[in-house]
């Protein structure tokens, strides 16, 4: 029997990482892990379209997070795929045995204890396996506020979905993990990378420019595809602003803690500062959301309410580059 | 957003026992993590969702009836699946699934093939032959 504290936090990847380093005795919250991996991000992208709807992200592609925040810290970390069910099955089995909560990769559609509503073909869901229950698997699912169980077919289904990213039966665990870690450095590393992403990638969907690129796009939707997609593609934007695992505003706030830590660790007051105005920016992200439920809602899509959508998001875009921008020039 | 602006609107979507964690900050200014039942837009949003997938399946589910479609194109809606994703699982190029949707090559395919598909959807033969 492993003894493994589950505490819920709101996003799958950095939340499997501070449950997972807090049972080796490397205490790092939720937020700090976002922020050490430099998760904040913005990307459209309108031909990656998943069910015929315009992909937008408002955080780094999946796994990102987990190898920087390992390489900075100094996390060594066993990690491996399999060809076939049977194999990655075993597999688990034998590092569970030797008393090692294991994470795995898997698809939401396939696991049963999340509400139907929420099982998407979504393949980049992590969480933790942390031993059995006769055949049964004992499940520390970062987003679920308790621990779970999982049959084993419906496991091995998760992890052998295919789809984008195949997750293959990729499981991990940490081999090395230092007891004194400190976290100066990579906090440091972490904001810089951050503000490199949000504001220098040269590529018009990514970072602030992505966020004026969707608006741009938005502006047009109800001459460009219709009532019926535009509403569909509004509603996909809401959904990775708001949806569980973004802890609200699209990680903004997230972040906004992040920073409010960082402050305290480095001693810099600018810091907190950055936060407040983070939290600022993060409410006008809610405001968009809000305004745009309101014309998911009345399904009228009249060109003015997209006009206005997009003066939102041009809003939002002006705010983050002023942010990431004094960011960036804080002496660290 | 403050702790009390963190928003509570509950919908069956969430099956009550689902909670989301938000980040919200206190009287005094911390973040802190705030457990939510759901939030008015996303609900909307996410219904939506919900909506355009079973008008797709209802869709896939008359043409079938009418003979125009075979069931693999009704349980690829169903099962929330596209064209490549279902190809993949059942190990086929994109342009041979798209032929087994024509009810006249559905019906000619052989058992491997069938149980391919009933394993891809979960259910079995006979149910992947009988759409109602």
């Amino acid at each position: 029997m492993i003894q493994f504290d589950h505490v819920q936090t709101a996003h799958c990847e950095s939340g499997v990482i501070s449950n997972m380093f807090r049972h080796y005795g490397l205490s790092i919250s939720e937020p700090m892990a976002f922020g050490i991996g430099a998760g904040i991000f913005f990307g459209h992208l309108p031909f990656v379209k998943v069910n015929g709807v315009p992909g937008t992200t408002y955080r780094i592609w999946p796994g990102a997070i987990f190898q920087r925040v390992c390489s900075r810290l100094g996390v060594k970390m066993q990690s491996q795929k399999f060809s076939a069910p049977a194999k990655a099955m075993e597999a688990l089995d034998t590092v569970l045995a030797k008393g090692i909560p294991v994470g795995v990769l898997s698809s939401v559609y396939y696991l049963p204890y999340f509400p139907p509503a929420y099982r998407f073909h979504f393949n980049a869901h992590n969480l933790v396996i942390y031993g059995k229950n006769g055949a049964n698997y004992q499940v520390s699912d970062p987003i679920m506020d308790t621990v779970t169980e999982i049959d084993p077919q419906s496991l091995a289904e998760a992890r052998f979905a295919k789809g984008f990213p195949e997750p293959r039966g990729k499981m991990y665990y940490p081999v090395k993990v230092p007891k004194d870690v400190s976290l100066e450095k990579p906090v440091r590393q972490g904001i810089a990378q951050a503000c490199h992403y949000m504001l220098k990638v040269p590529v018009p969907m990514f970072g602030v420019k992505g966020i004026r690129f969707l608006a741009k796009r938005m502006r047009h939707y109800p001459e460009k595809v219709g009532d019926r997609r535009s509403v569909l593609y509004l509603g996909n934007v809401i959904r990775m602003q708001e949806e569980i695992g973004t802890g609200g505003a699209g990680f903004r706030f997230m972040y906004a803690a992040f920073l409010q830590e960082a402050a305290m660790l480095l001693s810099k007051p600018e810091l907190g500062v950055l936060s407040k105005e983070l939290t600022g920016i993060g409410d006008l992200w809610r405001n968009f959301a809000f305004q745009a439920g309101r014309v998911c809602k009345s399904r009228a899509a009249d060109d003015v309410s997209y006009r206005e959508l997009s003066e939102m998001l041009l809003q939002c875009a002006a705010a983050e580059e002023g942010f990431f921008k004094r960011l960036a020039n804080v002496k660290l | 957003m403050k702790k009390d602006e963190v928003p509570q609107d509950g919908d069956n979507l969430h099956e009550g026992s689902f909670r989301q964690l938000f980040y919200a900050v206190d009287d005094k200014g911390s973040y802190t993590p705030v457990s939510s039942v759901g939030w008015e837009p996303e609900n909307v949003a996410m219904a939506q969702a919900w909506e355009e997938v079973h008008d797709r399946v209802e869709r896939a589910r008359q043409r079938v009836l009418a003979g125009q479609l075979s069931p693999v194109g009704y349980y690829m809606e169903k099962h929330l699946m596209d064209l490549a994703l279902l190809a993949s699982y059942v190990g086929r190029f994109q342009w041979q699934v798209k032929r087994h949707m024509r009810p006249r090559v559905f019906n000619k395919l052989s058992d491997k093939m069938l149980q391919r598909y009933a394993a891809a959807f979960r259910i079995t033969v006979q149910e992947l032959k009988k759409v109602i």
